[in-house]
């Protein structure tokens, strides 16, 4: 109890100025912070700078006077840890690393970019579906869709030679998308590779 | 005698924050200030 009251003291101290509080903190919890820390992501680096972007957390909504959980610093600032935790996972799913360390594998980051013969097909079919949904459209919104999509050309281009203004042209390309997918929406058409 | 094949879990002792941690943390705090102005918050670091 007397540790959770200093705890309170210290934070409130900190939040009027006193920057010996911070430091008392720190020292007081490091150790289970920084273990907590490293028996999730079990690397000495990214433990250091889990920490570190923890109290950076810590010491910015002190200072902003956000803090309202009087007397519970320490499982506040795990709980920021946690979800710096969470947070890093995330980030590392979204871009898989790949370790050069024991038996590398180059295929792991070299990757055959052709098609294989099932992937080819469903390529094929859907660039047919997709022809097929556009056949459908409004003459003027499948004239400007072409010219966007296939021919690669500038809506300035496009108002050029088809002597609508531009915005008319970009208000064409875009009833054109509405339309293609509520079609698709409509029909339960799957087009993906 | 029996072989223990399982990997021993991580070692509680010296699980601490570098030093340079630390001292960036404290600089970090001394640099830093929040401004108040009219509602809103402004982080300045000043170093």
């Amino acid at each position: 109890m007397a540790q959770i009251l200093q705890d309170s003291i210290l934070v409130s101290n900190y939040i009027k100025g006193d920057e010996c509080s911070l430091g008392v903190l720190i020292e007081r919890h490091k150790q289970r912070i920084y273990s907590f820390i490293y028996s999730k992501v079990l690397d000495r680096d990214i433990t250091e700078d889990i920490f570190q972007d923890t109290f950076i957390k810590v010491i910015k909504t002190l200072k902003k006077g956000n803090y309202n959980e009087e007397g519970k610093f320490l499982p506040w600032v795990m709980r920021i840890s946690h979800n710096l935790v969470i947070d890093h996972f995330r980030k590392n799913n979204r871009m898989p690393k790949y370790d050069n360390n024991g038996d590398f594998n180059i295929f792991s980051v070299l990757s055959d970019t052709d098609l294989n013969a099932e992937k080819k097909i469903i390529k094929n079919q859907v660039e047919r579906d997709v022809r097929r949904l556009v056949d459908e459209l409004p003459e003027d919104q499948k004239e400007v869709l072409l010219m966007r999509m296939y021919q690669d050309l500038s809506f300035k281009e496009i108002s050029e030679k088809t002597g609508v203004s531009i915005n008319t042209a970009l208000g064409r390309m875009r009833y054109a998308l509405i339309n293609l997918r509520k079609v698709i929406d409509k029909h339960n058409i799957v087009l993906t590779n | 005698m029996a072989k223990n094949y399982t990997k021993s879990s991580f070692k509680k002792k010296n699980m601490l924050p570098k030093k340079e941690t630390i001292d960036f943390l404290l600089n970090y705090s001394k640099a830093l200030s929040v401004i108040n102005y009219k509602r809103m918050k402004f982080e300045t670091l000043l170093n």
